[in-house]
């Protein structure tokens, strides 16, 4: 009887620590969440919005050139990544043979395990070196960090194309390529789409992959992709190190706007992706 | 199309099949071509970063050579250059993280998998998830003007005073950035990652094993303990080995709450460097020549380090499947 009792207060213990664990996970997301929001909601304002950095010493300033820096190096970057990453993930799931795709998809988690920092250093070497900071080197080293994720989405959705539609595109004598055009890519389009907003998200967010490739920027709005391009994460990075207070309060409102992106982006996508899911099994 | 060459009996439809044929194949070929370009092009896109990363250093190996891994000078003044400080400083860094969000992410996999209730479980899954997608520079802006002061004034002394005994929990410090902050980042960091990769482990757990654990007589722990660890060991091996891959090489979150240092010693708290944050924080400043090369020496280091630990993550997960056993 002692005995049982023991097991069972074991079980409980365990049972609370459990719950303890994801307590712990969801009050420190809380804690972020509530800090950033709070630290940076002050400062949130039009100025903030439409005005390009103060320059040094001044008071005052927004991240207008930032924002629009940033939203360019991932337009760009999805531009370059979304074909690349949905025709790898075609021909992963369509045409390689299983022991190509099984090594191909290898090298597509080693990529999206690389560190971020490296494929900086590496866009740097190849880009930047003998050249400048250029927004297109930034572009295309997130680019290559949203490469795997867009791949990876757009296969597990093609693969849960039912094989019937499939077949019977083949069985009316429907070519291949027309099948995968007309037929399969249509029907996982939304996977498409739900990938594309994610790696948007983590996209957004990297900062060591531009510390390389345009981080050294004007306080004004640049819109020559040539040229370094200012950015978010970048400006967040810069100011924290910073020991003046103000540069701090911009820093917060910065961080809340980035997260704010982030976090809503990414519950779209996970939104998409349900009802994906359902659609496509049902 | 030879075995449709019957059909070119019925006359007038030959030449119709046969331009269907050659412009059906022709965009057949011009898809695979496509799609497979797109697909060996990831797999050289990977096989060129490593082959210049590696190529990049070449100067300040040339100068050093391998025993610039075992150097634990850094002077840039002295044109002296060692790796040491920082590689000690990524393992520990990471090694610490790892011990304490072993436990934590092991507990939320078990929590949203056995016990949470049907409505919590989405909504505290979405929650963990969505820990992981807050940018790495968010947190270390909170990491930095948040957690350290407070990591200064509350945790260190108290650690500290109760644990002192043990060389790792040596004198606080005044500002609270150091190895042991930088590691809770990377806590917070991991846990999300492992977290979920373990709740998806034990939903696969099947449905009989439990339940014969449990008509045995078992508590719900030791059913636990007896029948879903064991059955998902390497794969939460592998998703833990990932999670280090992720703190490994994560920069600018470890960069911020750091402090930047060479200093090796037993205790946590003192400002250190990883030989992610040396690259961050250092590049901007280096002189050309021997340091920016030798900063290029570190990346190729957390090149190797990063692609041994994914390597081995993949090696793990697809070699020992626990389940392949019992799912038969």
């Amino acid at each position: 009887m002692n005995r049982y009792r023991r097991r069972r207060l074991v079980n409980r213990m365990m049972e609370v620590l459990a719950t303890l664990a994801a307590l712990i996970a969801v009050a420190v997301l809380v804690i972020v969440v509530a800090s950033v929001a709070i630290r940076g909601a002050g400062a949130l304002n039009w100025d903030f919005f439409s005005k390009p950095q103060a320059l040094f010493g001044q008071p005052g300033g927004g991240i207008a050139n930032a924002l629009i820096g940033t939203i360019l190096l991932i337009a760009l970057a999805t531009a370059m990544a979304v074909p690349v990453g949905v025709l790898t993930a075609v021909y992963l799931t369509e045409f390689a043979p299983k022991r190509v795709a099984v090594s191909i998809q290898v090298v597509l988690d080693v990529l999206a395990g690389l560190p971020t920092i490296v494929i900086g250093i590496f866009v740097y070497a190849l880009l930047v070196i003998g050249h400048t900071q250029s927004g297109v080197a930034g572009a295309v080293a997130l680019a290559i960090i949203m490469l795997p994720l867009i791949a990876r989405a757009t296969q597990e959705v093609l693969l849960l194309v039912p094989g019937t539609l499939r077949e019977a595109s083949l069985a009316l004598g429907v070519r291949r390529w027309r099948t995968v055009l007309g037929v399969i890519l249509p029907s996982s389009l939304g996977g498409v789409l739900t990938g594309t907003v994610l790696a948007v998200a983590r996209a957004a967010g990297e900062t060591a992959p531009l510390l390389f490739t345009t981080s050294i920027f004007a306080n004004s709005v640049q819109t020559d992709v040539t040229k370094a391009l200012p950015n978010i994460p970048v400006l967040i990075f810069t100011y924290s190190e910073q020991a003046d207070p103000a540069l701090h309060e911009q820093a917060w409102a910065a961080a809340l706007v980035l997260m704010g992106f982030v976090l809503v982006a990414s519950v779209t996508a996970k939104v998409l992706l349900e009802r994906n899911r359902r659609r496509l099994a049902g | 199309m030879s075995t449709l060459a019957p059909v070119s009996a019925v006359p007038g439809t030959s030449r119709l099949q046969a331009r269907r044929g050659v412009g059906g194949r022709f965009g057949d070929l011009v898809l695979i071509g496509l799609t497979g370009a797109a697909a060996f092009g990831s797999v050289v896109l990977v096989g060129t970063i490593v082959w210049k990363v590696l190529r990049l250093s070449g100067d300040s190996f040339a100068r050093f050579g391998f025993s610039f891994v075992t150097a634990r000078e850094w002077d840039p003044v002295k044109h002296v250059f060692g790796a040491l400080p920082f590689i000690y400083g990524t393992l520990v860094s990471s090694f610490v993280a790892l011990v304490i969000a072993t436990p934590l992410a092991i507990g939320i996999g078990l929590y949203l998998s056995e016990l949470a209730p049907r409505g919590v479980r989405g909504i505290v899954g979405s929650l963990v998830e969505l820990l992981a997608a807050i940018p790495s520079v968010v947190l270390g802006l909170w990491g930095i003007l948040v957690l350290a002061p407070f990591v200064a004034h509350h945790v260190e002394p108290k650690l500290h005073s109760a644990f002192g005994f043990i060389p790792l929990f040596g004198d606080p410090q005044q500002t609270g950035q150091g190895l042991f902050t930088a590691a809770l980042i990377l806590t917070i960091m991991i846990v999300p990652i492992v977290a979920s990769i373990s709740r998806e482990l034990f939903l696969g757990v099947p449905r009989e094993l439990e339940e014969g654990a449990l008509a045995l007589g078992t508590t719900r722990w030791e059913m636990v303990r007896g029948v879903i660890l064991p059955a998902t060991r390497s794969g939460i091996a592998a998703a833990l080995i990932l999670g280090l891959g992720r703190a490994l090489g994560e920069a600018i979150a470890v960069t911020q709450v750091i402090g930047g240092g060479t200093r090796i010693g037993s205790s946590l708290f003192p400002p250190a460097d990883t030989l992610a944050s040396k690259l961050a924080s250092s590049y901007q400043g280096a002189n050309p020549g021997l340091e920016i090369s030798s900063l290029l020496y570190l990346a190729a280091i957390l090149l190797v380090i990063g692609l041994g630990a994914n390597l081995l993550a993949q090696v793990v997960v697809r070699r020992f499947d626990p389940l392949r056993g019992a799912r038969t």
